[in-house]
């Protein structure tokens, strides 16, 4: 138990003494992309290796010093999941991608005996072959600082995050700083909230210690409800002390003694890692009452979602946390007013508080620095879609589209046209080819009609349909409308019975002005954001792609060919010999023709179920 | 109160998460965890004990997604439809493992409650979608046929 | 007053005065916003986006949910909102049962109202509507799922003011309803009839069970003599809906109108209020010598004693033994008739729905025979009236028939909460002089506060006396009592403002409620007699048809499990 700042220092020091031991260390990826790949098989196998060889190996940082060791460490996700179960080798710095249970002995002998490279194990790319992690593209192009430690160190441990200067940026909150001080900082620094709407944090946070009540809480919303993000679960999973760090922080400067973080139910290994991480703080004194001997008392629980999207909204998700279904209520009073249990409450995404031990550490004018003066900082984003590179990636605000999507993605998939970039999720739009040189930062993308939301990315090619993506998103937002306000919960059903009819080509003249009007007045006067950002999606392909719901309506054609009732099923005339085959096999009777001429489809009967099509001996039938 | 019930499992779930109203939804995890399902049996012996209507713990119950008042088959498959696996065709997934089960969107467990099929809005992994899960473990870039083999892996296994 | 606290509405600058929100003020100012779900006395839900109202800046704000602040300028109709608030309907009715014609609520609903207001001409959704869902189960409410809107009304009433817990949201999203615990019928649930949900239901899908056919089917009877009785708070509620004002005591029209109508005795529960506060008196007087477990509960309020019974069974045994005084007059007139050649068939007109379970209950019945053959509501009596095609602003006003034709102001005042309490202290109280009537009145027995409490001298000994209205109240007091506090008598009616407020009663506001509980003072005090035992009828009852039966007609014990549900 740490008593004091000198008892924190001290042990610091040992841990990276303990940590600089080791000369050689193999990070397991353990994410949860990489775990499914097999990686804690992987894992095991290679201590089993090093063991048999009787190569020293340290599993855990150990306080008393000891000799070189290999460091066998488990750590968080990379982001390159696709290329999993990947293996970290240092200090070269080596990435060996997709690693099976019969390489590790090669790894050993190769790589940690003798220090050479196994070219089999490199990413490689357009016959280029990437030896070290941070020469490959995707890494390259990035600016990894809220994700610095995922990848890089053992996940599941205290001491290696101490080893490496961890809660330093907490000891200096606590002995250095007043919570004026605090605040300021965070203020200076223009970090703004991650989890979308980009609400300048420290204001909120001065909002909070300017309440006179005795009891305050500290929130953390790690909801990441939207389809398609996961860089939340990723610094949960990969980096959790950061993230407990930042809520320390926050309630020390606000002056609250409890914390909450609500992770969501799909999310089971962030649960295991933050109950982890949490029993070790409080083991070591760093939570608990009076923290390293002063005044301080800080209390963190975990929440574990139960399924419901609607809880990322805050004044649901402290109902969630009240044992209450997760309905948003009414604004005012605000969550800093009357928050969690009616008290005064910071509720703030894992993304936001991750950010706080760095501004703290290195000041709000190193911070500033990075990104755009009003946007500062980096942004994690989950890049994902028909793109070359999908996975996590983080670069400072204000980077372009462009360099997103061509440079760290490395283009689109299989040489696909670029179509559109959805961004924000559920709540967010769809930005085209003229907004590639966009910079991605809260004012740049709010003035164009978007919202970074909690940072998802879904680049589309010219085979995606767009009525289809709205209908899916605006599909999604039905299922987890809490159906509390009228306009949501009615408003998104008639939307989205509307977007199925046009999928199915029974579109009707009036629709798309339907649509829009019941998309305004659901953006104007629903309860909470998440029902008035519902119809965004919907909205922002009807502008950029009318002509796409036009040609679905008038003339029942789907110009992207991927609505699948919309597709036609035709008889090439010049291949049909008339061999009356495809007739006979087909169940609604929709074939007719006249023996040794060319049949025809008579599309009204047709249900596009393809028997004709593997009938037909001439390959006659088409599909367009 | 009903006789046959055993509520030893639940006590200590409440003695484990405390005997208040803001725990009930951590005490309906654990119940479900245990059972793999709400027992209907719980509810007022919970009502009693909390001190919230039964209304009000079937209002929360069917309000979030995970919570199952039917009894869950010992394997849950969880299809991502998120963004990404659905752009990568994660239906078809669902289509093939309802089919080979004979379940549906309205049925979701079979008779002989072995297996659950479900769709959940995204598990986090899209960089390996499609992906699903059979009681969270995950599968990554899964096809319809890797999934039949999954199946046939798991009727073996039972 | 201060000259800077204004805002302006619609152009108007309307002083702010302590308003909880923009809602409240709106009103004030005389502008009719539409809302479905908001009242005052609930908290706020802001679920159904109607009152949202236009502010200098262009946005938007739900006028139910935000405070007004000095110099803010606001408007409540311009094209934006309307568009909006026709959409809204719109989205509703898509989803809703349209058969406004055969519905229970059909001139009384919110939904039809406004779509009228609004001049919805047609619904551009496909009507998704599902079949209806009825669960009959009750005595008291009858419930539509189909008709609802899901503004939550009932569910907040059922919990946040009477804290029973019988309904509550379910599923979510467009599949949310409002259910009881797995959605079984009302009547298996923790309901006790107090038929608030259906009192402020904004359409038909809580509505209160009717029973007028079965009372026309026996006035048609030739062979039934029909005797009725009306309860207090009938009187000054009946009237805003018959072109009376609310709160003007309308008892000799209805006596009138009922006649017409072709009931063969009429008489007013008042006199059965007498009984009760006889028989109660006694009780605690009895009680207080023996040196029993105190404190002693009223038991006239039928909510309540199922209340009590599925809630707190444990305290049955503080209840009063005596019967409502629906059931004690009941029990009189029904011996009193048993002789008679024809069909003897009663009939209470009261402000409430449990009455109507507390007439199937076994306790009631004579011979398989409930005493009080039919219940109907104020609302219902209303509609006979209507059907009767009586003007009921034009009949003049007639008396009660003999021979049960006399009563108190004592017993009128049980209509309003602390009603009867304070009956009871005139009986207690040794000095009959009228200035001890007026210091019983300003005793603290008055008033429509949730809790109230007292303390009176009955001779040497203090008298702790409280008073509660609203099931939440009750329940507050209960728990009090088991920590140690002390009381000798509580006052229990289930309706906020007691029985004026019945959910039997044309739905009322807060002022209105005020006004009944006015109207049924001022009856009182032009009453000839104010003190029940100075009624000269109960002499003659107890020295002849309660002789020796004074027991079994005006007294109950209700027992814990052994009542069906209601």
């Amino acid at each position: 138990m740490l008593k004091s700042r000198e008892d924190l220092t001290k042990l610091r020091d040992t841990y990276e003494l303990s940590l600089a031991a080791e000369t050689k260390k193999i990070l397991v990826c353990a994410g949860t992309g990489c775990i499914s790949s097999g990686s804690l098989e992987i894992y095991n196998r290679l201590i089993e290796l090093l063991n048999e060889r009787n190569i020293p190996c340290s599993i855990e940082l150990k306080k008393e010093s000891h000799g070189e060791a290999v460091g066998m460490k488990k750590s968080g996700c990379h982001g390159f999941c696709e290329m999993g179960p990947l293996v970290r080798i240092e200090p070269q710095g080596y990435l060996y991608t997709k690693v099976k249970l019969s390489d590790c002995e090669e790894i050993i002998e190769k790589t940690i005996k003798e220090g050479k490279h196994i070219e089999r194990l490199a990413y490689r790319k357009g016959g280029a072959i990437y030896k070290k992690q941070e020469e490959i593209p995707f890494y390259k192009k990035q600016t990894r600082l809220v994700l610095e430690h995922c990848g890089h160190i053992d996940a599941t441990s205290i001491k290696e995050y101490l080893g490496i200067g961890g809660y330093t940026a907490f000891e200096k909150a606590l002995f250095d700083m007043g919570r004026d001080d605090i605040i300021n900082e965070i203020s200076e620094a223009n970090l703004r909230g991650r989890g979308g709407g980009g609400f300048p944090t420290g204001r909120k946070w001065a909002q909070v210690k300017h309440q006179n009540t005795e009891q305050k809480y500290i929130v953390c919303n790690g909801d990441e409800g939207d389809p398609g993000a996961f860089m939340d679960r990723s610094i949960m999973e990969g980096d959790p002390h950061r993230m407990l760090e930042g809520m320390m922080i926050a309630g020390l400067a606000c002056g609250a003694g409890e914390g909450y973080i609500y992770v969501r139910a799909e999310y089971p290994m962030a649960v295991s890692r933050l109950k982890t991480a949490i029993a070790q703080a409080e083991e070591l004194g760093l939570l608990g009452d009076r923290i390293l001997g002063t005044d301080f008392s800080f209390h963190l629980h975990i929440n574990r979602g139960a399924g419901a999207f609607v809880c990322g909204e805050g004044s649901a998700l402290t109902a969630s946390i009240e044992g209450k279904r997760g309905m948003p209520r009414v604004k005012p009073p605000r969550t800093v007013e009357h928050g969690l249990f009616d008290m005064p409450t910071i509720l703030n995404n894992v993304e936001t508080f991750a950010n706080v031990p760095l501004i703290i550490t290195n000041g709000s004018g190193w911070y500033k620095g990075i990104g755009p003066e009003k946007s500062a900082g980096t942004k994690a984003f989950a890049l994902t879609g028909n793109i070359e590179n999908t996975g996590l990636i983080e670069v400072p605000m204000g980077t372009t589209f462009r360099e997103v999507i061509f440079d760290v993605g490395g283009g689109m998939k299989d040489g696909g046209e670029f179509k559109a970039v959805q961004i924000g999720g559920p709540s967010g739009g769809c930005l085209t080819k003229e907004h590639l040189d966009l910079p991605l930062d809260f004012d740049s993308l709010k003035k164009a009609g978007a919202m970074i939301g909690s940072g998802g990315l879904v680049v589309m090619d010219d085979n995606t349909c767009m009525v289809e993506v709205a209908r899916f998103f605006m599909n999604f937002t039905q299922n987890e409308s809490c159906g509390k306000c009228v306009p949501c919960r009615e408003g998104t059903k008639r939307m989205l019975a509307i977007l199925e009819r046009i999928v199915e080509g029974k579109g009707e003249d009036g629709d798309i002005e339907l649509l829009l009007e019941l998309a305004d007045t659901i953006s104007a006067t629903a309860l909470c954001g998440l029902g008035k950002t519902a119809a965004f999606p919907v909205v922002s392909t009807i502008k950029s792609f009318r002509l796409e719901y036009e040609a679905h309506i008038y003339e029942k054609r789907c110009p992207a060919g991927s609505c699948q009732k919309l597709k036609k099923i035709q008889i090439d005339p010049s291949l049909c010999k008339g061999c009356s085959k495809c007739s006979k096999f087909c169940p609604v009777n929709a074939i007719s023709g006249k023996i040794k001429e060319p049949f025809v489809i008579d599309q009204t009967r047709c249900i596009k179920c393809r028997a004709c099509i593997s009938t037909c001996p001439f390959h006659a039938v088409k599909e367009d | 109160m009903n006789k046959t019930f055993d509520y030893k499992v639940v006590d200590e779930i409440i003695d484990e998460l405390g005997n208040r109203q803001s725990a009930v939804i951590a005490i309906l995890q654990n119940i479900q965890e245990h059972y793999r399902y709400l027992p209907k049996e719980v509810f007022p012996y919970l009502s009693k004990k909390l001190g919230i209507s039964q209304a009000k713990i079937y209002s929360v119950a069917t309000f979030y997604e995970n919570f199952s008042l039917r009894p869950k088959g010992k394997y849950v498959i969880k299809v991502c439809d998120g963004t990404a696996c659905h752009v990568r065709k994660s239906i078809p997934i669902l289509e093939k493992l309802r089919k080979e089960l004979g379940l549906s969107e309205m049925k979701t467990t079979t008779d002989d409650l072995h297996f659950t099929v479900e769709t959940v809005s995204c598990l986090g992994a899209c960089g390996l979608a499609p992906v699903l899960t059979v009681n969270d473990k995950v599968y990554p870039a899964m096809t319809p046929d890797k999934a039949t083999g999954l199946l046939n892996g798991l009727k073996e296994d039972k | 007053m201060k000259t800077n606290n204004y805002m302006l509405i619609d152009g108007m600058p309307v002083e702010i005065n302590g308003e909880k929100n923009l809602l409240e003020l709106i009103r004030k100012a005389g502008i009719k916003l539409p809302t479905f779900c908001y009242h005052s006395e609930l908290s706020i839900y802001g679920a159904c986006r109607m009152c949202m109202v236009e502010n200098q800046w262009g946005g938007l704000d739900a006028a139910c949910s935000t405070p007004p602040k000095a110099g803010m300028a606001i408007r409540t109709n311009t094209r934006r909102l309307r568009k909006y608030r026709k959409m809204i309907l719109e989205l509703l009715l898509a989803n809703h049962c349209r058969d406004c014609t055969t519905c229970n609520n059909n001139g009384k609903c919110k939904l039809q109202d406004l779509a009228v207001t609004f001049n919805i001409e047609r619904v551009r959704f496909p009507n998704t509507a599902a079949k209806p869902k009825i669960d009959d189960s009750s005595y008291c409410i009858t419930r539509d799922q189909n008709k609802c809107i899901l503004c939550g009304d009932c569910v907040r009433m059922c919990n946040e003011i009477q804290n029973i817990g019988a309904i509550d949201f379910a599923h979510r999203g467009s599949k949310m309803i409002i259910s009881t615990a797995f959605d079984q019928p009302i009547a298996s649930s923790p309901c006790v009839g107090c038929g608030q949900c259906a009192a402020v239901c904004p359409t038909g899908a809580i509505v209160v069970k009717n029973d007028k056919k079965k009372v026309w089917e026996a006035l048609d009877d030739k062979n039934a003599k029909v005797t009725v009785q009306i309860a207090p708070a009938v009187r000054v509620a009946i009237g805003r809906e018959l072109g009376h004002a609310n709160g003007e005591n309308a008892m000799g029209k209805i006596v009138a109108a009922l006649r017409r109508m072709g009931f063969d005795e009429i008489y007013d529960t008042s006199t059965g209020a007498d009984l009760t506060v006889l028989e109660e008196s006694n009780e605690l007087l009895k009680r207080l010598e023996a040196g029993a477990a105190m404190p002693l509960f009223t038991s006239c309020c039928p909510a309540w004693v199922n209340y009590c019974e599925k809630n707190y069974p444990e305290l049955l045994p503080h209840v009063s033994t005596c019967r409502s005084p629906m059931q004690m007059f009941a029990s009189v007139i029904k011996e009193q008739n048993k002789t008679s050649g024809r069909r003897p068939v009663h009939v209470a007109v009261m402000p409430c729905t449990a009455k109507k379970y507390e007439a199937v209950r076994e306790e009631f019945k004579t011979d398989g025979v409930p005493n009080v053959d039919y219940v109907i509501t104020t609302q219902e009596l209303i509609q006979m009236i209507k059907e009767s095609g009586i003007v009921f602003a034009d009949l003049e006003p007639e008396a009660v028939d003999m021979p049960f034709g006399t009563m108190t102001g004592a017993g009128v005042i049980f209509g309003v909460t602390g009603g009867v309490t304070e009956a009871v202290l005139r009986r207690l109280t040794s000095d009959k002089s009228s200035t001890s009537l007026m210091s019983i009145a300003y005793q603290g027995v008055r008033g429509m506060e949730g809790i109230k409490e007292t303390t009176v001298m009955l001779g040497e000994r203090e008298l702790q006396i409280a008073i509660v209205n609203g099931l939440k109240n009750a329940c507050d007091l209960i728990e009090r009592i088991k920590t140690g506090e002390h009381y000798d008598f509580v006052e229990v009616m289930a309706c906020p403002g007691g029985c004026i407020n019945g959910a039997g009663q044309p739905f009322s506001s807060l002022k209105e409620k005020e006004k009944r509980g006015k109207g049924l003072y001022s009856a009182d005090k032009l009453s000839n007699i104010k003190r029940s035992e100075e009624n000269p009828l109960m002499m003659s009852l107890y020295s002849g048809l309660l002789k020796g039966h004074v027991h079994e007609l005006l007294h109950v014990r209700y027992k814990a499990g052994t009542k069906e549900e209601n």
